[in-house]
This record gives C-alpha cells, structure tokens and sequence, in this order.
C-alpha cells in the first residue's frame, strides 16, 4: 500500500474536478460528463420551469431516455412525454429517445454515449451499471440534474472503495446474476454503502460486457455508490461497435497499491443458482430452498437481465417446451437494438411458440408498467428489486433470479433449477 | 426557532426498523406527482392505515439501518416534508436518499446509538448545526454536516439555494 496509490473513484471524481490529492470523505464539485434523465425528465422540466432567468450549460450532454412507463397509459403520461419531446428539440438537448428505444442504461452503452473514465449521473438508481464499460455511473435525485443542466457542476463525496476479486468458473445453468445475488445476500442490502465496489479477477476479466452490466447494475442492491470494471480488449471492441472516437482518452485504472476498506475473494466454480425471496434483494437462498414454490407469473425484463445474451438463455430453455398452463411469460426486451436482433436471430419466435408474450422494450413491469399482480400472486422474476408492491397488490410476492432459472421456472410453473432443464 | 430560543426542529417522532425502501416510503405508481403535499397522502401506503395515521402526526422519523434504500426517486424524500417530517434520524441511510433528504431541505441525521434509545411516540428534537439529539433518555451526538450542504440544507434545499445564487449573479 503506498499513499500515493489510488483507486479508480479517486482518479474519475479528481479528473472531472480538476483537483488531485483527493482523499475518501472530501466533497468537491465535478462537472459530470454526461447528465441522464429517464421518465423523470419532466420532473426536471418542471423544477428549470421554477429557477427564473436560468439557461442551460451544455445540452450537449443532457440525454433524455422515455423508457419507465412507455407508450404512455394515460393523457397525464402522455402530457409528460410530449413537455420532454418539446423541450429536447426548444433546448436543443443532445441526446433524446423516445418510447420506442428502451432502457436508458442499455441504450446510452449500445449508442456510445458511456466512455470509460467519464463521469455519469442519472436518474435512476442503477446507474452503477455504467462502470461495466469503465464509466463512472451514479444515481441522483431529479432537483440534481436540473441543477446541473443550470451550473455544469454536482457536489460529490470521494467515497472509499472496495474490491472484489472473482475467481473460478461458473458451472452451467449458474450466472453473474447468481454471483450477485450470493454476494448480496451475504453482504446484506447495506454491504457496500457509498462505497465504489471494483470488479476484479480472471471470472470478471472472462465474462461478456453484457455480464460485467448484470455485476455492476446489482452492486446497487448493496447500496454502492459506483461500481467499475477495468476497461479490456472486449471492452474497446464494444466501444468501437458502438461507434465511440477516442475511446480510451478518459481511461482510468486503479493504481496497484490502492487502499480499499474491504477486499473479497470470491471461488464461483462450486456456486448454485441463487434466488432472492420477498421483500428484499437480500434475502437470498440457493434454488433448492424455494424449488416448489408455485407462480402466477414470470417476467423476464430489466436493465438487469433483458439483454441480448439474457432473452438467448430464456430461449435455450424454452426451445420446443410450453409456458405451464395459468402462468404469465411476460419478456419485455431491453432495448429496440436488443429486440431486433433477437427477431433476426429467430429467438423471438421460440418465445412466442412457447407462449411468452413479447412486450415493447423499455422498463415495463419492473416499473410497474404492465404485469401486475392481484393480491396473492405471485412472479419470478429477472429484475433487480422485489420490494412489497413495486409490482401491483401490496400483498403480492416478488422473487429474483436469472434469466435461466426464469424460463426453467416458467415451464413447470413453480420455482425450478434450471439445470434440472438443462440436464 | 422554539420556546427554547434555540434552534431545534422536531416533535413526536415515529419509528420504523432497518432497510426501509423507497417503494415502502412512496409506491412508484404516485412518481406521477411531484408536489410534496399530494405525495404525503400515499406516503408509506404499503404499511397500512393504522401506520400512516401515526406517522402524520410525527415530526421526526426514527430508524435503523439503510433507510430509503432502493429507488433514486427524489419524492421519497419530498413526501415527508410534505407530511411534515422535519427530521430523519437513523443508524444509517442509503447514499441517494441522503442526498434526496439534503437536496429537499430534510434534515438526514445519522446516529449510531439513538435509535436503539428512542421509543416509538417520544418526543425528539434535534440541533442541526450543533449535531445534538435531545430524546427523553438522553442526549446524543451526531457529526454535524459540512458546511457546503449546510448552505443547501439551510436555503430549504438544492433548487432553492441554486436560485439564490442565480439572483446574486443576476444582481453582480
């Protein structure tokens, strides 16, 4: 451990502060790199709306993304919508997609708007998904990016940071989901408050940038601040498919030598599929302790698990079988990128002939957008929150899981091992 | 200011345990309002009646670990000071609602040992700028906050405060 040495939070809050010798705890203002702003655009509409003789610094980095609760269900809904579309185009906002494209984080990361090194806020929770590609992505309330399409500038804390070192090979039917939901069970829903968690080890360095997005989305879910994997090979070879110039100019890696408050090493090989229980992420047992467990639904959705590589698992699994009779498939793609090339690949047939019903991508029922439950029901489903309600009758349930565990479950309409399916 | 001369915030005060979630404090379906005044009527809806009856006629909400953790949603934070809440004393918060809390002029006080003296229904009073809270089995101490998010805090939150210093450049 060496002083000087220094982890990659430290080096992204200094280089978008301008300081340097930032230590974990100081509160410097950053001029963020990109300002994300989802449904609730109109909330920042409405909050600029109040700040008289205020103008916008860079609309060039403002991207608006309509994805929670799209195409809009109700006049009010479609009120907001349009306030955004006509502000985008009066502002001259430089980034704005409609309801059409899908989950914010997906987008932004397909359509090269995230670089690594570069400093992102959104409005939305799990912005840590960012660190996938490098970045430095972090959730804020709406009054914050109002705030910083007004000054440029956000008041952030250097936080301290912890690495976790993942090691071994996932046996088949186990996934990054899996990885974090045993972690996040074992580290409990407050296991990594404010801190950056870094992604490290030969599993990590193994996985696709669709699987560094699952780790780095749910290191949410241990109330993280940020989460980050370092930039590789793989990494640049998305930025370039994305059609990012320059993508290494912000590049930051921790130093070796850093001082992290809390380092883990995890051996994945011998890992089971895990599930989180209702009403908390982190009541989390392996599949076997909740096998049985009878379903009314299965949504298979969320900038967690609706990815590409996701819906090819669920098609897998659904090949020539049929959803279980009384049992809702609802698979909502992540983005219009990710629904299309699973048209052409032929997977969304396999899910239809299964007997999914295939939604428009965006957030859909992990926002409450769609699939609610009546009170006593119960989904399984691939999201990242399974909070009392978030998905209809207060007295509904929720349980989380992989992709494949989802469409396992799916066919025999209880909760079910998918390498029993897979055997 | 109180009777006291001081300026202590606070009132009855209701409790809760650990890892109180943002769908819990306000259910996604009501994110379509941002006044704080209409958002305290759903306010905790997912715990009952009988709950949110008390928790209208607290001051201050006394909590475990991890409160507001979840969602980014800034009206998990607005719908208390709608409901009147002055103040969230807890043994520790989620990182976005803590900024939620400041940004909306609610005072977020983190203390490791008082939750566990406080009784739901007590009266708890609080002095912000000298990291004191004053409950009936004693006094205790919480690290006051730094002086940039006092500025925000005391102007009654991020978007009051940001008009105030566009007036002051506008007059400059």
């Amino acid at each position: 451990m060496t002083e000087s040495a220094k982890t990659f939070a430290q080096k992204a809050i200094e280089r978008a502060s301008g300081s340097s010798g930032l230590a974990p705890g100081t509160i410097v203002e950053v001029a963020p790199d990109l300002y994300m702003s989802h449904t609730a655009s109109w909330r920042c509409i409405k909050t600029f709306e109040k700040l008289p003789g205020a103008t916008i610094r860079h609309p060039e980095r403002i991207a608006m993304v309509m994805d929670h609760i799209a195409p809009a269900p109700t006049a009010q809904v479609a009120g907001h919508h349009r306030l955004c579309r006509e502000f985008a185009r009066r502002y001259g906002v430089g980034h704005f997609f409609d309801v059409n494209e899908g989950i914010a984080h997906l987008i932004l990361m397909e359509r090269g708007l995230i670089r690594p090194g570069e400093i992102i806020i959104g409005t939305d929770s799990h912005s840590t998904i960012y660190g996938a590609l490098g970045a430095l992505g972090t959730g804020v309330g709406f009054s914050e990016i109002t705030a910083t399409w007004v000054t440029g500038v956000l008041w952030m804390m250097v936080p301290e940071s912890m690495r976790v070192t993942l090691a071994g090979r996932l046996s088949p039917g186990v996934f990054p989901k899996d990885v974090m939901l045993k972690l996040i069970g074992d580290l409990t829903a407050d296991g990594a408050t404010y801190l950056s968690m870094e992604f490290d080890g030969a599993l990590t360095a193994s996985m696709s940038i669709s699987e560094r997005m699952t780790l780095c989305n749910l290191a949410m879910e241990l109330g993280a601040k940020n989460a980050y994997v370092r930039p590789d090979a793989l990494a640049y070879d998305y930025l370039a498919t994305a059609g990012v110039e320059d993508p290494a100019r912000h590049a930051l890696l921790p130093d070796a030598g850093a001082r992290y408050v809390r380092e883990l090493s995890i051996d994945a090989t011998s890992l089971a599929p895990q599930v989180a229980c209702p009403h908390a992420v982190d009541n989390v047992r392996p599949v076997g302790e909740v096998a049985g467990v009878k379903l009314d639904q299965v949504f298979v959705g969320s900038c967690a698990n609706a990815k590409y590589d996701d819906l090819v698992e669920v098609a897998k699994i659904l090949k020539g079988r049929r959803v279980a009779a009384g049992v809702r498939l609802l698979v909502t793609p992540g983005s219009r990128d990710t629904m299309k090339k699973a048209a052409d690949s032929g997977v969304l047939s396999t899910l239809i002939e299964a007997g999914a019903l295939i939604t428009n991508p965006g957030c859909g029922a992990c926002a409450g957008d769609g699939g609610a439950m009546d009170q006593g029901e119960v989904t399984l489903s691939t999201a990242n929150r399974n909070f009392r309600g978030r998905m209809g009758s207060y007295e509904s349930a929720i349980y989380l899981a992989s992709p494949a565990t989802a469409a396992a479950s799916a066919i025999t309409g209880v909760i079910t091992d998918p390498r029993e399916v897979l055997a | 200011m109180n009777e006291r001369g001081s300026s202590l915030i606070g009132g009855r005060c209701v409790k809760l345990g650990d890892h109180v979630n943002s769908d819990v404090i306000i259910p996604g379906r009501y994110l379509t309002s941002i006044d704080p005044v209409e958002l305290a009527g759903h306010a905790f809806e997912p715990l009952g009646r009988e709950f949110q009856d008390r928790f209208r006629a607290a001051k201050v909400i006394v909590a475990g670990r991890n409160f507001g953790c979840g969602s980014a949603r800034e009206q998990a934070a607005s719908c208390l000071v709608g409901a009147g809440i002055q103040a969230v004393v807890a043994q520790s918060f989620a990182r976005v609602f803590f900024r939620n809390a400041i940004n909306t002029g609610l005072a977020a006080l983190q203390s490791a040992d008082a939750e566990a003296h406080i009784a739901d229904g007590d009266e708890v009073f609080i002095d912000v700028a000298a990291g004191m809270i004053e409950t009936p089995s004693g006094r205790f101490s919480f690290p006051p906050y730094p002086e940039n998010l006092t500025r925000i805090l005391n102007a009654g939150g991020l978007i009051p405060y940001i008009a105030r210093k566009l007036a002051s450049e506008a007059r400059r």
